[in-house]
């Protein structure tokens, strides 16, 4: 296994991602700068006033109101971030969503140590989802007397999006809090047992990237991982109706289709069990 | 301890019970204070080691491709026998053990370690002494702290002995995840009910005596820093623990008593509903936790502060630059800090909206820490800077902490934090600020008031050579976790390798375990300078440092009363090198 010693930021492949990388390099780049400063007069004081034969320091300390300035300086340079960047960019990538009939949403239930996806599929409903008909095969409880759930697809650890097209995630746990983390999507949104959050994103880049879970849930933590394949219109295509077909070959709602399962083995984590170590 | 027989005479009292309230059951905040410090040392270590463990694990997570079961070495054969099969199966960690030590480092470290460190320990000796007390304003409230605080201590520790091991759910405890763990969690519960009435116990004595006890003269405006900072400190304590306290009285009724205040309706556990009528918000325990554990963070660092005050005004000659810039901003500190709890939680699920508030609070509160940070930097200049080993530990914690605040920003500013948040930059980040930077003021505070606790100086040249050993692995620990959390390795991973995205930054934590093994190696000479100095230090008089407070005008050690006479306070604390006077120094206490 090859254990690097890279650094700097991993390959950014979401819409947003630029933004926030230049805000991270542009607050880098402040950051060291202000050390650098500091560190220079530090070290210049040391050189400088260090105790030798025959000085005395100085009693009076004058500038005490110009001291100030740096003081000043900051405040102002943050309350500038705050007001560029901080609330407009936040407000984008947080508070609101891009228009939901342009964007793929997909349910997402964290669960110890696995991550579920549900589709809408065709009919853009998402079926109804009961606790009580939660099952090891039927992880999101999908209640199959629902009609909007006969075209639902159902996936386990894999997501798979369009690139280019906006992909909003509602997300929710069953057990306890996770959270979903993207690296090259420079995004992560926690997920609650009892609370709906949400997370979008637009891919930009075709690939596979993985979800790894950033909330300690449990001994499996580690292993809950999940993959987002970002493919390419025709792929996507392709993929949904393939996993449409085995739903509708199989017509038992809400268990995985084989389709499913053949993806599932290939993933990972596995879900619902303690992993050995 | 040939010395209790001497004072044992003083006070007539039978030898044999004269040592075990002198030393063991005192009510005298001397030894009050040495007992904090000696136990919250023992603890630091032991919080030390087990994450030396863990960063082991994090060196090497997986078997190389040499990996004989047989011959397993003898480091990690050592290892493998040691905590046996169920925890460190062939050497390599278990998972579950990996959360039980990560959440005991933190709780130790934290609650056990630093605060007792530079709370109880040094504000319990310096604090009376440099306002010209004779002790604490309630000296056995003062000894019923410390053993709250050490039964607390033990209570935790016992947790490893529970089925299923300790406290695993993070030191931040997250329901419904803590709720459901193994009972190790309830005593961990338990413990932390017992360490925060330790520390209310000692917030009261701490506020108490500040405002009644001080000596004549001894206005607020003439208090060296360090007495604002533990004063600050204490009213921080006092306001935020017992959020924390209830809080963990609710988790621990949710755990044992079949209550749900932070489990949601109809959330699923194994593979059916909870057994329980639900209708909590697990959102709730991080808004509690968090509503204390920020202010902690300041618990933290404000007695640091003080430290490092008291250690460049001693050793530069001069007095501070911006007594008033340096005393407000610790209590602007103290008040901003109980509003900027929630940037912990950007992430969490609460409303995004209130993001915004906590990110302006966040920012502001780092205006009045650069504020600190530049008095003391100017504090240097026209100094006569005398490089004591406490003066080194106070000059290295100014650009390591520089680095623990500056790295605060791209945190506190939410839109970055997005892609930071439950990262290794987050664990430098904080440890930037807790470790290089408490500790280390931490350790200065050791070498500097060593003297006035047992009349002996620790010895120089082991001092250098801790000092070193201490600063240059504690940035080879620190600082490649900030590039590891930058490329987005998250925190609290048994096994980082399992995820690909992390094996392009996973060399890092090679350099990490050398620079642990290395410090943990350094501290050696610190603990044979410290208890060899205690019998056979050079021997010094009241004011080796030819400081100005008052601690430096009564006997070194102080005997129990502290000041032969009622000390008169005359003039600030910092009067060094003023113009005329004979000497660079005019105590506080002598009369013009």
């Amino acid at each position: 296994m090859d254990y690097g010693y890279g650094w700097g930021l991993p390959p950014a492949a979401s819409s947003y991602a630029a933004q926030i990388d230049s805000l991270m390099w542009l607050l880098h780049v402040v950051m060291v700068g202000i050390f650098i400063i500091w560190g220079v007069y530090f070290s210049y004081c040391l050189v400088a006033y260090r105790a030798t034969n025959g000085h005395r320091a100085s009693y009076h300390t004058a500038g005490e109101r110009s001291s100030l300035i740096p003081d000043g300086l900051i405040l102002a340079f943050e309350m500038w971030l705050i007001l560029a960047f901080g609330i407009p960019i936040w407000a984008q990538i947080k508070q609101r969503t891009p228009p939901a009939d342009q964007a793929l949403e997909v349910n997402v239930m964290g669960q110890q140590f696995a991550w579920n996806f549900q589709y809408a599929g065709p009919d853009k409903a998402f079926g109804r989802r009961k606790v009580s008909l939660v099952t090891a095969a039927n992880a999101i409880g999908l209640d199959d007397t629902d009609p909007a759930a006969k075209d639902d697809i159902v996936t386990i650890n894999n997501l798979h999006v369009q690139v280019g097209k906006p992909v909003i995630l509602h997300m929710t746990s069953k057990d306890v809090i996770h959270s979903f983390q993207v690296t090259n999507f420079r995004n992560k949104q926690d997920l609650v047992p009892g609370l709906q959050t949400m997370l979008w994103f637009t891919p930009t880049e075709v690939g596979k990237y993985e979800i790894g879970c950033a909330q300690l849930c449990g001994i499996g933590h580690t292993q809950m991982i999940g993959n987002v394949f970002v493919d390419t219109p025709e792929a996507y295509d392709a993929w949904a109706k393939e996993q449409l077909q085995g739903r509708v070959a199989t017509s038992a709602g809400g268990s995985v289709t084989p389709a499913q399962a053949v993806e599932t083995s290939d993933a990972r984590g596995i879900a619902g069990t303690a992993p050995k170590s | 301890m040939s010395e209790s027989h001497a004072h044992a005479g003083e006070h007539g009292h039978a030898q044999p019970l004269s040592f075990w309230w002198k030393y063991v059951f005192s009510v005298d905040h001397k030894v009050i204070g040495i007992q904090y410090m000696i136990t919250s040392f023992l603890f630091l270590l032991l919080g030390f080691a087990m994450m030396l463990l863990m960063r082991y694990q994090l060196a090497t997570p997986q078997p190389g491709e040499n990996f004989d079961p047989e011959h397993l070495g003898m480091v990690r054969g050592l290892i493998a026998w040691l905590f046996g099969e169920e925890r460190m199966p062939y050497g390599f960690m278990a998972p579950e053990f990996y959360n039980q030590l990560g959440a005991m480092h933190g709780t130790i470290m934290i609650f056990l370690g630093v605060v007792p460190l530079g709370v109880a320990a040094f504000g319990n000796f310096v604090l009376p002494l440099q306002i010209g007390a004779e002790d604490m304003a309630f000296p056995r409230l003062n000894m019923a702290s410390y053993w709250v605080y050490f039964v607390g201590g033990v209570v935790m520790l016992s947790s490893f002995l529970a089925p299923g091991g300790a406290a695993q759910s993070g030191w931040t405890s997250y329901a419904p995840l803590s709720v459901t763990a193994p009972p190790g969690q309830t005593i961990w519960l338990i413990a932390m009910v017992l360490i925060i009435t330790s520390s209310l116990f000692g917030a009261i004595n701490f506020i108490v005596t500040t405002l009644n006890l001080r000596a004549k003269g001894m206005s607020l405006g003439r208090m060296p820093v360090f007495c604002w900072a533990q004063f600050v400190t204490a009213v921080l304590l006092l306001l935020a623990f017992p959020v924390l306290e209830a809080g963990a009285i609710l988790q621990l009724l949710d755990r044992v008593a079949g209550t749900s205040f932070f489990i949601p309706k109809d959330m699923i556990y194994g593979a059916t509903v909870f057994p329980r009528a639900g209708g909590g918000n697990p959102l709730l325990w991080q808004h509690l936790f968090w509503f204390l554990a920020h202010p902690e963070v300041y618990v933290l660092l404000l007695p640091a502060f003080g430290i490092v005050s008291e250690i460049i005004a001693t050793n530069t000659r001069k007095p501070l630059f911006g007594y008033k810039e340096l005393v407000g901003s610790i209590v602007f500190i103290g008040v901003l800090s109980f509003v900027v709890w929630a940037h912990h939680m950007f992430l969490s699920g609460m409303r995004t909206s209130l993001a915004n508030l906590f990110v302006t609070t966040t920012l502001i509160i780092s205006v009045p820490s650069v504020a600190v940070l530049t008095c003391l930097l100017l504090s240097l200049r026209g100094a006569r800077i005398r490089f004591t080993v406490p003066m080194l530990f106070a000059l290295a914690f100014l650009p390591m902490f520089g680095i623990g605040g500056l790295t605060g920003l791209p945190l506190g500013f939410a839109p970055t934090d997005l892609h930071l948040h439950d990262t290794f930059y987050v664990i430098g980040h904080f440890h930037y600020v807790v470790a290089p930077g408490s500790l280390v003021a931490l350790i200065g505070a050791t070498y500097h008031w060593f003297p006035k606790m047992f009349g002996r100086k620790m010895n120089d040249t082991l001092g250098k050579i801790h000092f070193w050993g201490t600063v240059i692995p504690m940035n080879l620990i620190f600082f490649p976790m900030l590039i590891q959390g930058m490329w987005g390795m998250q925190r609290r991973l048994a096994d980082p390798t399992l995820q690909w995205h992390n094996l392009p930054v996973q060399g890092w934590s090679t350099v990490i375990l050398v620079g642990s093994v290395v410090m943990m190696a350094f501290q050696i000479p610190f603990l044979f300078n410290f208890f060899w100095s205690i019998w056979n230090g050079e021997k010094v008089g009241e004011n080796p440092w030819e400081a100005t407070t008052l601690e430096w005008a009564c006997p070194s050690p102080p005997p129990h009363g502290n000041f032969a006479a009622p000390p008169e306070v005359h003039r600030g604390p910092y009067e060094y090198s003023v113009p005329g006077h004979q000497v660079d120094y005019w105590p506080q206490d002598e009369a013009a």
